[in-house]
């Protein structure tokens, strides 16, 4: 029996039906625990439906930055029982949990009460009814913060700055909603309590992994973007278009995917730094298109917003599951660079980087996001800036000799921008001579697979590839998302007494075996742990890298979150083999 | 307007001939709307380095390599999306694209569409053989529905596309028809077609002698100028099309939609989107 340690989050859940206003609620709370100094986590699930279905909105409140779900609720609200039961597996419960229920919504349904939480009613309805204007999820906000000693003042104030500036009408009876909530919690069993900040820390953000994507793209250089429409990664799109605008940019919404990706090429191709957001069946559509990039040595980046798949599979929940097609979907020898962010603040850092690497290296960056990264909400410090800019070889100017494709040492060949008198050339997804003429030649189909190929192995990606923590015999090896939960895990393990490596991969491919090696030089065993169901970050890595150590591969697909208890289990059941 | 000219430089067709030797076949009516493209750009006085010549792929998607100019010969289908983002991102450069009936109608149908709709200032070539030549002879989308291939064996039974009607409904701002053999008739038209704001189309009956020898004698009878003059009126150039023949040669539709051309609105620093996220 692991032992838990002190208190220093507090995860709560709130769920609904659609529009009864949980994912505002949800909001309301993350913003008023900020606002006393808390650190907090929100992410959302939903069903299919656009109005009407069920949905929850999962927050984990803390006293330091978290951007990982704990392994269970401390409370769970339920302003209705509608369809609850279909977030039964999302909401882990035991003992210790509150189900805070409302007497008029009916029983409790049976998968949630088999959970053997602590069920407790709060006639929240009534008490909704018996105030003008008042709405349930206002009350259910008054319930929780005297659950869990948040100021009413907190949530009243989040209220005025949510709500008040759209419904001013409406702040009188949200106030009364609230704090009649608080009173009709008072008497309700003990629940966690956070002990708040005495100052509360200045300089912090509250982002989404897509807006952090956004905001990186731009940093970076990007002033372009075409983009379709696509679950879960349309937040990119719709935050990058006004703020695009705003700094000398613009967003073109595209027919399809075939389009945006062609849109980017065209404008990477005139000399202005591009991007495009999709998921993975998106992601599918701009494979041929992508190739023609690698070959005309156009710089793009692919931000890809990973669901389950395949096909439409879960379009509003996570999985990492496509790596396969991001680093070997294109047809030919085609070499390009695949990044992904570990974590929703990292996101920044990471597409900024993807913009560097891509006009760097003139090829293709994918960036591998995913749902649980894009459509998450973190509070947290202000990301620290890094200085990743596009910089693009360019030629300045151009003698008859001019050779766009030149075979030059680094393999990166000065661009003539299209303006440049005496550049003129033709990109070509053919294969083509150092001139860009097609040539169905072996020698110059060998001499441009080459170049292309040496500039993305030859390049020096730094120690960003991978971020290498902890020292200890026994390693994780993990990316993106799954990051988050076993950095806490091996946190956790610590206060075991266990320490365990953690090398957690940015760099997806081109693969870094020598900085890999270095990494886990005395590890005796490495556990490898991803979110699919085929182990395909297991199986990347056993084709690119030699290892030394016993390798354990640990996999399982979405929807459901990899959780820090579940990979703690993990750790010590090799600890103690 | 789609063009960059500069009056005190005079230029030459065969400024904006490249040294490449075209892979079409003798004969192929894509020699001529080469020779027109290097016509029409020399009586634009384009500097060949503010022109884009982009493409997709097949006979006529050679075009951008055998000319003097920027280009982009991309894959299948996608060439209007590729010109799309580039004068969007580049709205100083003039951006041809050049297509064929298959590349153009078939794989790149929704893109024809859309690029209509959106009327971004470019100029669409398509040269249409009714046939796919460079696969060697099957049907394209305006092949006649009797017309034997391999493929489709004693014809594919289908109706073809009218894809100067689709432009029309779809928004396109100039519509016009050419013929290959008429290599001064279709720069003036290809002329015109630049300088006339927003998406033009220009469908340039152009011969398929090994796949098509039929056409080669066949379209030079049929051909004529236009009878009737060109039309601003979207009604009018509906039924005139709907009822066409398909040789009618000239402008047969100028609309007044102004161009698609998406701007920013300030040049602000980065640092000023970040505010959003303080708290």
């Amino acid at each position: 029996m692991v032992t838990r340690p002190p208190v220093r989050s507090v995860s709560i859940v709130l769920t609904g039906s659609g529009g009864a206003g949980v994912m505002t609620a949800g909001e309301i709370l993350l913003e008023a625990a900020t606002s006393c100094g808390l650190y907090g986590l929100m992410t959302r699930s939903s069903g299919p439906q656009i109005r009407g279905g069920e949905a929850a909105a999962m927050l984990r409140l803390s006293t330091a930055q978290v951007e990982n779900a704990d392994d269970r609720f401390d409370v769970l609200i339920c302003l209705d029982f509608d369809n609850v039961q279909r977030f039964a597996a999302e909401i882990p419960l035991d003992g210790e949990s509150l189900i805070v229920g409302d007497p008029a919504a009916g029983p409790l349904p049976a998968e949630i009460a088999a959970k053997g939480a602590r069920f407790v009613e709060v006639p929240m309805a009534r008490i909704t009814k018996g105030i003008a204007g008042g709405r349930i999820s206002m009350v259910a906000l008054g319930v929780l913060a005297r659950l869990i000693g948040l100021p009413e003042s907190s949530i009243v104030t989040a209220v005025a700055e949510s709500i008040g500036r759209r419904k001013p009408e409406a702040l009188v009876a949200n106030e009364q909603a609230v704090k009649a909530g608080a009173a009709a919690a008072a008497d309700l069993p003990a629940v966690p309590r956070l002990a708040l900040p005495a100052t509360v820390p200045t300089g912090r953000w509250s982002i989404t992994g897509n807006e952090a994507a956004g905001l990186g793209a731009i940093k970076g250089g990007v002033r372009f973007v075409a983009g379709y429409p696509i679950t879960p990664a349309t937040e990119i799109l719709e935050w990058m278009a006004p703020a695009l605008q705003q700094c000398g940019g613009v967003l073109i919404q595209a027919e399809d995917e075939l389009a945006s990706i062609n849109m980017i090429i065209g404008a990477s191709h005139g000399g202005v730094p591009s991007l495009t957001a999709t998921a993975g069946p998106g992601l599918s559509l701009m494979i041929e298109s992508l190739g023609l990039a690698v070959a005309s040595e156009t710089p793009v980046v692919v931000v890809d917003v990973m669901r389950t798949g395949p096909s439409t599979g879960i379009a509003t929940k996570s999985e990492q599951t496509d790596l396969n097609i991001a680093v070997y979907g294109l047809h030919g020898d085609a070499p390009h660079v695949v990044v992904a962010p570990l974590g929703i603040t990292d996101a920044l850092a990471t597409t900024q980087w993807a913009v560097h690497l891509a006009e760097a290296l003139q090829t293709v960056t994918i960036v591998l996001s995913d749902q649980s990264i894009g459509q998450s909400r973190a509070v947290v410090d202000r990301p620290k800036d890094v200085a990743w800019k596009a910089e693009r070889l360019i030629a300045a100017e151009v003698g008859p000799a001019y050779r766009r494709y030149e075979t030059t040492p680094s393999g990166i060949s000065p661009q003539a921008i299209p303006g440049l008198a005496g550049g003129q050339y033709t990109a070509d997804g053919l294969e083509h001579n150092t001139r860009g003429t097609p040539s169905s030649q072996a020698r110059d189909h060998m001499a441009q697979l080459d170049k292309r190929e040496r500039k993305i192995a030859a390049f020096d990606y730094g120690d960003t590839w991978a971020e290498i923590e902890g020292e200890g015999d026994l390693a994780i090896v993990t990316w993106g998302s799954s990051t988050q939960p076993v950095r806490e895990a091996i946190a956790r393990a610590a206060e075991e007494g266990v320490s365990v490596r953690l090398v957690a991969l940015r760099l997806i491919s081109p693969a870094q075996p020598e900085k890999f090696a270095a990494a886990l030089a005395g590890v005796r065993k490495v556990l490898v742990i991803e979110q699919s169901h085929t182990g395909q970050l297991w199986r990347h890595l056993r084709a690119h890298y030699d290892f030394t150590a016993t390798v354990v591969p640990i996999h399982r697909p979405g929807p459901l979150p990899i959780r820090p208890g579940e990979v703690l289990a993990d750790i010590l059941k090799e600890v103690r083999r | 307007m789609n063009v960059s000219p500069t009056p005190e430089v005079a230029f030459k067709p065969a400024d904006y001939k490249s040294d490449i030797k075209p892979v079409w076949c003798p004969g192929c009516g894509d020699h001529s709307v080469l020779l027109s493209f290097q016509r029409a750009m020399a009586e634009l006085a384009l500097p060949p380095e503010k022109v884009a010549v982009v493409s997709g792929i097949g006979c006529s998607s050679r075009i951008p390599a055998y000319t003097n100019t920027y280009g982009f010969h991309g894959v299948h289908g996608r060439s209007l999306a590729l010109a799309t983002g580039l004068k969007a991102a580049r709205p100083d450069l003039t951006v041809l694209v050049a297509s064929g009936d298959g590349d153009g109608f078939s794989i790149g149908g929704n893109h024809f569409l859309h690029a209509c709709r959106r009327n971004v200032d470019v100029t669409y070539v398509v040269m249409d053989n009714r046939i796919y030549g460079m696969t060697k002879g099957q049907p394209s989308p305006t092949t006649e529905p009797d017309w034997d291939t391999a493929i489709a064996p004693g014809g594919t039974g289908l109706s073809p596309f009218h894809p100067l009607v689709i432009a029309l409904a779809s928004g396109a701002n100039f519509i016009a028809r050419g013929f290959s053999g008429d290599i001064g008739g279709t720069a003036r038209l290809i002329v015109d077609a630049v300088r006339t704001p927003g998406f033009s189309f220009v469908q340039i009956l152009s011969p398929c002698v090994t796949f098509r020898p039929d056409q080669q004698k066949g379209w030079k009878d049929l051909v004529r100028t236009a009878q009737v003059p060109e039309t601003d009126d979207p009604g009018r150039a509906a039924r005139r099309l709907m009822t066409d023949d398909g040789f009618n040669i000239g402008v047969l539709y100028r609309g007044k939609r102004p161009p698609y051309q998406p701007r920013p609105l300030a040049d602000l620093p980065v640092a000023a989107l970040e505010q959003e996220f303080a708290v």
